[in-house]
């Protein structure tokens, strides 16, 4: 075991960790940040997705030694200080965009770091950068509609309806 | 997963050292063997990290014009970077899987491993792009040696891929939504004196040229060439739930003369 450093959600936090550890794993057994979820042994899914230094990553195949030092922020550090929903997590909640709430903390990051290199993304923009996230419950369409709304444009009304 | 010891060298020369341990294997992105290594498919005593090793990263032109790309390059990174220098490549490397795994995935990754439905097999094949390690330069006519197949001897790094840069050229991808790898796609590569075409995700040998599309398309580089073609034999190509080997065949002549189309 070897200590593990990691400035998460802004604090600088440690836990001890295997070579074989994942990030996920490091996060939500090591400093019991449970809210970013694993939903396959794939890399298919996207529950997992955080953002390391900045960019969105896959928690479930990243090793928590190779990015000792890194900047993460999870799901944890989305919401303000005071607990204000972030605009992409209101929305969420304002459009339906989840149902059992399995994949949203993988949504939301994704929405996050899409909102932050394309502010007002086109509809197919939103569906094609959440490619990689698998909601079973929603049919996508109102997260879709939830990012669109987050983004302060006008919220389409979806082919299905 | 099973245990293994997980080394992480800041350079090349350490990690070529770092290599020479007992049943060592390198870790590009992680995003093809960590989930291996999870299923138990695969296992290593030592782990070496390559992505510290800041000397394999990045992207420039050589004194021939040709791209040249580090074996530790990220998708993503080529997919922004290259989009000027060669828009078909940096196209190629947007569409792999999604935001998350080009953000990890490296190309050295993906030509070490030689999937045969990856993507940038067909492109490193269809521009006889060179592939470097740190013993020797691979052309890659002699590189791809069949399904999870390649030239590299154990212990081989590849530090650098070569491309010379097409005057024409384009990706077409029939994707499998599943997995987001393609069923079967196919990359057109025009030069001032030959047409290369590289096909992957249809043959059970992994990526190949398709040379009958390419001998059509030297004489006559445009989308009615392909479409008079004969589809490839149909013998040998992947046969799965996703599409049996004549359907695969199929989809090889129409996504060529798509590609075609979209060079001109
Ligand atoms: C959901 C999902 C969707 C995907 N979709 C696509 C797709 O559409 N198209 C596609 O082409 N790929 C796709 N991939 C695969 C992805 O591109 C991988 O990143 C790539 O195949 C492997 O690269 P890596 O850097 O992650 O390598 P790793 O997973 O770290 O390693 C793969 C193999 O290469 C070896 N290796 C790694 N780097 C080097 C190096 N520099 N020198 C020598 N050996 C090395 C390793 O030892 C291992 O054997 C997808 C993956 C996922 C999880
Ligand atoms: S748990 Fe990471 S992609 Fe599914
Ligand atoms: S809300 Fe249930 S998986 Fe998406």
């Amino acid at each position: 075991m070897t200590k593990v450093t990691m400035i998460v959600n802004g604090k600088s936090r440690s836990a001890e960790a295997e070579g074989r550890t994942l990030l996920v794993d490091w996060l939500r057994e090591g400093l019991r940040l449970t809210g970013t979820h694993v939903g396959c042994d794939t890399t298919q899914c996207g529950a997992c997705i955080v953002h390391l230094n900045g960019e969105p990553v896959k928690a479930c195949s990243v090793l928590a030694q190779e990015v000792d030092g890194a900047e993460v922020t999870t799901i944890e550090g989305i919401a303000g200080a005071d607990g204000t929903l972030s605009a992409v997590q209101q929305a969420f909640q304002d459009y339906h965009g989840l149902q059992c709430g399995f994949c949203t903390p993988g949504m939301v990051m994704a929405a996050t770091s899409l909102l932050r290199e394309n502010p007002r993304p086109s509809e197919a923009e939103v569906r094609h950068y959440l490619e990689g996230n698998i909601c079973r419950c929603t049919g996508y369409h109102n997260i879709v509609k939830a990012v669109m709304a987050a983004s302060g444009q006008d919220v389409p009304a979806v082919a299905a309806e | 997963m099973y245990d293994f010891e997980l080394v992480k060298p800041a350079s090349l020369q350490e990690a070529i050292e770092a290599m020479q341990a007992e049943d060592a294997q390198a870790l590009g992105g992680g995003q093809t063997l960590l989930p291996t290594m999870k299923a138990r498919l695969a296992m290593a005593d030592t782990l070496v990290a390559l992505s510290a090793i800041e000397e394999i990263k990045g992207i420039c032109t050589d004194d021939d014009g040709r791209l040249c790309i580090g074996g530790g390059t990220t998708h993503a990174m080529v997919q922004r970077d290259c989009a000027e220098s060669f828009p078909a490549l940096a196209s190629l490397a947007g569409r792999i899987g999604d935001p998350a795994v080009r953000n990890r995935g490296t190309i050295g990754g993906s030509l070490a491993n030689n999937d045969p439905s990856a993507c940038y097999p067909a492109a490193a094949l269809a521009c006889n792009a060179t592939i470097v390690t740190q013993n020797r330069e691979i052309a890659a006519d002699d590189y791809f040696l069949g399904m999870f197949t390649t030239a590299l001897e154990e212990r081989e790094i590849v530090t650098e891929v070569r491309f010379p840069v097409p005057e024409a050229a384009h990706y077409e991808k029939f994707i499998q939504p599943a997995s987001r790898f393609p069923l079967v796609a196919v990359f057109v590569a025009k030069y001032s004196d030959a047409v290369r075409v590289a096909v992957t995700g249809a043959s059970s040998d992994g990526v190949f040229r398709w040379n009958e599309a390419e001998a059509a398309l030297s004489g006559n580089f445009s989308e009615d060439a392909v479409k008079g073609l004969s589809a490839p034999d149909a013998d040998g190509m992947i046969s799965d739930l996703h599409g049996d080997g004549a359907y695969r065949a199929h989809l090889v002549k129409v996504m060529c003369a798509r590609a075609v189309k979209a060079c001109a």
